[in-house]
């Protein structure tokens, strides 16, 4: 049994999963009966609020699969990319615990923690495939032979698609992060009422910067009286762009890799329209798209163990490596 | 001063510049709307640093750090609603031994160290951008005479 635990961004976040992908557990901070529980007026972003949070989590976890630190084989924890403060809060607490326990320690990376969430469960995804990884960090098409790796064929040269999409939900007025709520709003409106062409870039990269400086001029073109009435008609265009632009490159790399099979994962891996526009891939289920760790804990599956103690002098990293 | 570009390339080379001039330990903030091209300047000025991967937004991680023939920090405060004393111990390691670009700093102004330069966008039309660069004699000089 390995506990994953999850804290490179917003999230503080632990699961449970054994050496087959069944999740026992996964516990992940933002849940509503956790706010209400350990709620309080505390920064969001804040390596704080990760601190004050990690230790009721993995307690929730193990609560919730009846199971206790002896149960544990290994500890699996991300180790980077992400803000520096918020992971080390992790990492320093898998150490702790695993160090407590003379347990192995597997430190995991954020981007095939992701990869990972298609490894879990009863319908499980088996290489060869292309994945499409977009979420607020990150937007990356993936090739994967294995289980464990990937060759990165295509990324961003500037946002990502989840932050294209939460941006693009703040100059609707709809608050940040509002992607989630862009997506509701697009489903009342006309996909075709504004043309906002995205920027192709060489390659299977893709740009997503300019597209969001379209909608700026769009809503500034509008004025204030009559943008209320074209918002929906505002988002849906816009989303129908970012998904064109995903969907397009995505199967534009697969048919280049010689692969048949598409994935999607990430936090946009949740949008409505994506999942639509890309009928034939598989989608992350949508509770493992956002970040979580039961994805951390699947992830250290394929990754080799780093035996107690030499674990303790592991860092934590900022920048994507790949 | 103030200058207007008519292209991203146009903001990437004075970005380019102004970092000719920093060393580590050196703070610029970068400040503009959405789509100002806040991550283009300062993607100039990490090329000019001799960073040579992906420069990205880092909006939603808050901060990428980046080797080059010194260290870049990237950070980006657009998602604080507030700043006080623990943000800042979450971001401090980030100005240590890096040149340390800021963008969207006003939440955090009273917090950062002193900025050696401070520079704000404005968009003018499609590619056209406004930028008023406040900055130390010799980074207003090196400006000056690069673009003479």
């Amino acid at each position: 049994m390995i506990l994953g635990i999850e804290t490179s961004c917003d999230e503080t976040a632990a699961a449970l999963v054994d050496t087959g992908g069944r999740v026992h557990a996964s516990v992940v901070s933002s849940q509503a009966d956790l706010h209400s529980r350990f709620g309080g007026v505390v920064p969001e972003i804040a390596s704080r609020r990760h601190l004050e949070l990690v230790g009721p989590v993995v307690r929730a976890t193990l609560d919730e699969a009846r199971l206790s630190l002896d149960d544990l084989s290994s500890i699996a924890v991300t180790q980077g990319p992400g803000l520096v403060g918020a992971l080390l809060v992790g990492l320093s607490a898998a150490k702790g615990l695993a160090w407590s326990r003379r347990l192995p320690l597997t430190p995991v990376d954020h981007l095939h923690g992701h990869v990972a969430s298609l490894y879990l469960g009863p319908d499980q995804v088996e290489p060869p495939f292309c994945c499409l990884l977009a979420s607020g960090g990150h937007t990356l098409l993936l090739d994967i032979r294995r289980r464990g790796s990937f060759d990165v064929v295509g990324s961003t040269i500037d946002d990502a698609a989840g932050e294209a999409f939460d941006k693009g939900a703040r100059l609707l007025g709809l608050g940040y992060p509002g992607g989630a709520e862009l997506d509701r709003l697009a489903r009342a409106g006309d996909p075709d009422a504004f043309a906002f062409p995205v920027a192709r870039v060489s390659g299977l990269d893709f740009s997503f910067s300019g597209v969001k400086t379209a909608l700026l001029y769009a809503v500034r073109g509008l004025g204030a009286g009559e943008l209320h009435g074209r918002r929906a008609d505002l988002a849906a265009s816009y989303q129908h762009a970012l998904v064109r632009a995903l969907v397009e490159r995505t199967r534009a790399a697969a048919a280049g890799l010689g692969l048949t099979r598409i994935a999607v994962v990430g936090g946009v891996a949740a949008n409505s329209g994506l999942r639509a526009a890309l009928a034939e891939a598989v989608f992350a289920p949508p509770d493992l798209c956002t970040d979580n760790a039961a994805m951390i804990a699947s992830a250290a599956r394929y990754v080799l163990p780093v035996p107690y103690p030499e674990y303790l002098g592991l860092d934590a990293y900022a920048a994507a490596t790949g | 001063m103030r200058v207007s570009t008519s292209s991203p390339e146009e903001t990437e080379r004075l970005a380019a510049l102004l970092a000719a001039g920093l060393a580590p330990g050196d703070v610029v903030t970068v400040s503009g709307e959405l789509g100002a091209g806040k991550t283009t300047f300062v993607r100039g000025a990490c090329r000019a640093l001799g960073v040579r991967g992906r420069v990205t937004s880092p909006t939603f991680t808050v901060g990428h750090r980046y080797r080059g023939r010194v260290d870049v920090s990237h950070l980006d405060l657009f998602r604080y609603t507030g700043f006080a004393a623990p943000d800042w111990a979450d971001l401090e390691p980030y100005f240590e031994g890096a040149v340390c670009f800021v963008e969207w700093p006003e939440v955090g102004a009273s917090w950062l160290p002193l900025a050696r330069a401070d520079v704000s966008l404005t968009h003018r039309a499609e590619h056209v951008r406004e930028l008023e660069i406040t900055a130390e004699p010799d980074l207003i000089e090196r400006l000056g005479s690069g673009r003479a």
